[in-house]
């Protein structure tokens, strides 16, 4: 601005314009601009925060059922056949008893179904740690055999996924004439003038329906130059010919399939599952078988529809039949879920806990915690109150503030190489888990504890070395004690980082399925977060669930830590 | 053993303490503590850790070198065929060990690893009852001898001041070791993997640097095919530079906003209660964010991807990206309110008084004042970004792709280096290897970005005091 020149009396080359129209134009859109700027500021805060809400409200809502269990209350009769094969007595021959069959065979009996299909649909719905419970009871006491001992069965993920509500939904309705069933078990065709037309009517249409979309499909796939493309609307013409015989005559029974909502009849007792329908009579197989093949009044039986298509569920009607009358006959319960916090990992959803990685955590971390703490404490007492500026010290100092920046993953390359390769310590323990993530979080804790010790005023130092105390008394007799409190809420905020660490981990082979619960420092285990990304691979839903709940867990220890170091820091917090 | 040893330590450290501190005393007499140089204490701490020095250092070096005998009295029992194959020496130490520990003989054993596992226990054995008695000696020789030397004038507290002193120097330099630890394990790895002729599989460094083939598993079919091709490189990088590249695209914006204003507009309650959402995200750790990358974020992606007739890969680059991005936010958002907050209040008066509003003054002046602080501060997150694991491992996905799509499935190095570590552990092959020379590469890109941002700081900071 050398250039600026300003003549007295000369016209002003600038002149202030604050009224003209064009000026106040200019300054509505600066405000305007003024105001958008303030915008972006509040909607990126507002991303955030609707991020964060999601991803918490994500998790609470995928998590929060496997909290809880369900599990069948019945008798059992403990038979010594099943309980004690051998009829030794002994513990191992007790232990070796097929607990899950007994519990199997008192369902099966209070449900009265028989057969192989029945069978094995109860040993879906069961957990394969069923009996487990009940094999504890008759090992405590072998008196036991003999009576009936009232059980609390687990049941299987599928069957506690469904009772959760990610089943189906059930509609009842009363049936409306006389219905006469011709059997009590197998086929049965259920006679009831009249009742059925509505349901017939409805699912002729469902069939038109599916006629012209599966004709649409299979015309498609003709029409491809591909012969494997073609061959693939053979099985789609076969069924759009058995479907369009079933309603081509107004007399021939409508089938239903797994692409329609399930049709059942709850009759005397029993459950049958149609699979044709004309306007009077309805046939399938009993599910249930009925008590007795009487006819029944209307309004005496009822007509029962699982809403969700079969093909859509993972638990088909017979298991759905079965369950909703467990439901009914008040044998289902839902309880806290114990077993995720107190059993290991296992191949079985609703048999896994995070027992084994919280030990394993507990484990490495303590690691972590001795090692970090007092070696974090003294390189901080030494850069802050006894390094010269040297070379050396600078070294230091560059190398600490490096190391707090290297992606986590390359620490557990260096405890592949150095840790388990060179030193050759046991793969996959907590004390090698300890030692890397003690590397790891050493910068923070001693940036930390530098912070704390700097915190400290001087006056306090000098007023030591004043009555003599000599240097090391002033520092560990007066400074540290002062800068405890900054350098425990640091050490804290560090274990916190070291708990969700998950990487360096992986690298050293903490990723194993490790059913036993580690009972030291160098056994095989896991961790939480470990847990987390194991469980997070896993087909099965329940796993997801769990997933989501050992999170939870995961989260709600963070939040306890850091909430402690918050508490540390108000409590003991000092300005001088 | 190692317990018994310590045992002993503890017990003699212990016993020389209350020794040499109450031979102290005993000097001093009745006549209080004028008479002596140092307190008791110190005369007591400085026995006590001078033993603690002598028995540890017997035991750093006396256990490696009792295995190491152990070892090589069992090699002499066994036949020299079998030393000289690598597979079964392996075998055969397995089943020593086995056999030495106490559990029933395995299927291979032969005598001669029957006398080899009796030779390595009765060393191993002998030998470490061996180093107990020296230690326990050389203990019992320095209490004699610290307590011999305890006198009125000697001067204990500026000796054992002189031990600490050594001991925080030590623990200082752990912080270098570590780097040198992580620089010597990660090269002398990659200088394997480059140049060991018994490799199998034949990387170049060029093949490396510049191939566009990622396919490390075909290294186990060594046989077949042309190896050389399968350790590009480039495809991820260009995965990686992707994912970092919409993650940075995310936080960015998200993160300088907010900072801005926290830092300028936000009245007292409004940073209390953004502050924590910030603190809280920063903490979460990076495998939840994995499991909400992989299995709310990514569907979502997928399904409004399919609603808009895109063809989105289930394992997007997008997904991992955006959650990645996420992340980042208080990251940048922390360290560039920090820079902002350093701007001298003199420098916005100075554009509030020239007629400048609050916008203004942000854009033109505080902005450029706190450039070099906020180009650091991204730089940071862009190495944070790199080296993040756990969100592309669960996220993005395994195949090298070299593409730029965002909605494609690519890869990263972090991946990489995960896939062939989990699981096996052969160290001689270049597959296994092939993650060291990944880790180099990760270690000084994110070393050299740290150090460019530390520069840049430096070197552009006004100084305006």
């Amino acid at each position: 601005m050398t250039d600026v020149t300003f003549l007295p009396g000369a016209p002003s080359a600038r002149r202030l314009d604050l009224t003209s129209d064009a000026a106040k134009a200019r300054v509505r859109s600066r405000y305007r601009s003024e105001a958008r700027f303030r915008w972006y500021g509040i909607c990126a805060i507002v991303v955030t925060a609707v991020f964060l809400v999601v991803l918490i409200t994500d998790i609470l809502i995928k998590g929060l059922p496997a909290f809880t269990q369900h599990s069948l209350s019945i008798d059992v009769p403990v038979t010594a056949e099943l309980a004690d094969p051998e009829g030794k007595g002994t513990p191992e021959a007790l232990a070796a008893g097929d607990y899950n069959k007994l519990v199997r065979e008192a369902v099966r009996s209070h449900l009265g179904i028989e057969g192989r299909a029945a069978t094995s649909n109860l040993s879906k719905l069961l957990s394969t740690g069923s009996g487990d419970g009940l094999r504890d009871a008759v090992m405590s006491d072998p008196k036991l055999i003999g009576q009936t001992v009232p059980v609390t069965a687990l049941l299987s993920d599928d069957a506690d996924l469904y009772l959760k509500g990610t089943g189906t939904k059930i509609e009842r309705a009363d049936g409306v004439a006389i219905a006469t069933p011709s059997d009590v078990k197998g086929d049965i065709t259920i006679t009831a003038p009249g009742a059925f037309a509505a349901d017939t009517a409805a699912l002729r249409d469902v069939i038109t329906k599916r006629v012209a979309t599966l004709t649409a499909g299979a015309e498609l796939y003709e029409q491809s130059a591909d012969a494997t493309v073609r061959d693939r609307a053979k099985p789609l013409r076969e069924e759009i010919a058995t479907l369009a015989a079933s309603i081509s005559d107004a007399n021939a029974p409508a089938l239903l399939g797994s692409h329609v909502p399930s049709l059942l009849i709850a009759i005397n007792g029993g459950i049958v599952k149609l699979s044709s329908l004309t306007n009077d009579t309805a046939s399938g197989t009993a599910l249930i078988p009925l008590k007795s093949a009487e006819a029944a009044q209307a309004g005496a039986w009822q007509r029962v529809t699982y809403v969700t298509p079969e093909a859509d569920r993972k638990v088909d009607d017979a298991k759905v039949a079965l369950l909703d009358r467990l439901q009914a006959d008040g044998k289902v319960s839902r309880g806290f879920n114990t077993l995720f916090f107190t059993a290991g990992d296992s191949r079985e959803a609703e048999l896994a806990g995070i027992r084994g990685a919280l030990v394993g955590s507990i484990l490495t971390l303590a690691v972590t915690l001795a090692l970090c703490l007092p070696i974090g404490v003294m390189a901080a007492v030494y850069l802050e109150e006894f390094a010269k500026k040297n070379w050396f010290t600078d070294l230091i100092e560059i190398n600490i503030n490096n190391l707090a920046a290297v992606p986590s993953i390359v620490f557990g390359l260096l405890g592949l190489a150095v840790f388990l390769n060179f030193f050759g310590l046991p793969r996959s323990a907590p004390i090698v888990g300890g030692l890397v993530l003690a590397l790891l979080v050493l910068p923070t804790i001693i940036i930390a504890a530098r912070a704390a010790l700097r915190a400290v005023p001087p006056s306090i130092k000098e007023a030591a070395l004043g009555v003599g105390a000599s240097h090391q008394q002033a520092i560990f007799h007066h400074v540290l004690p002062l800068a405890m409190p900054g350098i425990m809420t640091g050490t804290i905020i560090g274990m916190a980082h070291a708990l969700g660490e998950t990487a360096p981990l992986l690298m050293i082979g903490m990723v194993a399925f490790i059913v036993d619960i580690p009972a030291g420092f160098t056994d095989s285990a896991t961790a939480l977060p470990v847990q987390i990304y194991l469980w997070s691979d896993l087909p099965e839903a329940a796993f997801k669930q769990k997933t989501a709940a050992a999170i939870i867990v995961l989260l709600m220890l963070l939040f306890v830590m850091n909430g402690l170091a918050i508490w540390l820091r108000k409590r003991f917090e000092r300005r001088w | 053993m190692a317990g018994l040893y310590f045992l002993a330590l503890a017990l003699l450290t212990a016993t020389a303490f209350v020794l040499a501190r109450q031979r102290a005393s005993a000097l001093a007499g009745g006549r209080g503590r004028e008479a002596l140089h140092s307190l008791p204490i110190y005369h007591g701490m400085l026995v006590a850790s001078g033993i603690l020095a002598v028995m540890l250092l017997i035991f750093i070096f006396g256990a490696p070198l009792v295995s190491h005998l152990a070892h090589s009295n069992a090699v002499a029992q066994l036949p020299p065929d079998v030393v000289a194959d690598n597979l079964k020496s392996t075998i055969a130490f397995r089943e020593i060990f086995k056999i030495a520990s106490g559990e029933p003989a395995g299927p291979v054993a032969t005598d001669a690893i029957r006398n080899a596992a009796e030779a390595y226990r009765s060393t191993s054995v002998s030998g470490h009852w061996a180093l107990l008695a020296t230690g326990i000696a050389a203990g019992l020789g320095m209490v004699a001898f610290g307590t011999s030397r305890i006198t009125r004038s000697f001067r204990a507290r500026n000796r054992f001041e002189t031990f600490v002193k050594v001991v925080l120097v030590l623990c200082a330099a752990i912080a270098i070791l570590t780097t040198l630890g992580i620089v010597l394990s990660v090269l002398t790895e990659t200088y394997r993997f480059f140049f060991d002729p018994t490799l199998k599989g034949k990387p170049t460094v060029l093949g490396f640097l510049f191939g566009t083939e990622w396919n490390p598993q075909a290294a186990m079919r060594a046989d077949q095919g042309d190896i050389q091709s399968s350790f590009g490189f480039l495809p991820l990088l260009t995965g990686t530079l992707l994912i970092t590249a919409i993650a940075i695209a995310v936080a960015g914006p998200l993160g300088l906003f907010s900072a801005i204003y926290l830092a300028e507009y936000a009245t007292p309650k409004i940073r209390a209660f953004a502050k924590p959402i910030l603190e809280i995200l920063a903490g979460i750790p990076t495998v939840v964010l994995g499991f909400f990358a992989a299995l709310t974020v990514a569907p979502l992606i997928r399904g409004s991807g399919e609603w808009l007739g895109l063809d989105v890969a289930s394992e997007s680059a997008l997904a991992a990206g955006l959650v990645m991005g996420m992340m980042i936010i208080p990251f940048i958002s922390s360290l560039s309110d920090d820079v902002i907050n350093a701007v001298p209040q003199s420098l916005r008066d100075g554009a509030y008084a020239l007629g400048a509003t609050k916008s203004e003054t942000i854009r033109r002046v505080v902005l450029p004042a706190a450039l070099p602080g906020i180009v650091s501060a991204f730089m940071l997150a862009i190495s944070r970004a790199i080296g993040e694991t756990m969100i592309v491992v669960m996220a993005a996905g395994l195949a090298a792709n070299l593409t730029a799509n965002p909605l494609e499935a690519v890869t990263t190095i972090t991946v990489q280096i995960k896939t062939i570590l989990v699981g096996d552990q052969e160290f001689d092959s270049a597959k296994t290897l092939a993650a060291f020379a990944l880790g180099l590469v990760l270690f000084f890109v994110t070393l050299a970005l740290n150090f460019i941002a530390l520069r840049i700081v430096q070197r552009y900071r006004e100084q305006y005091d």
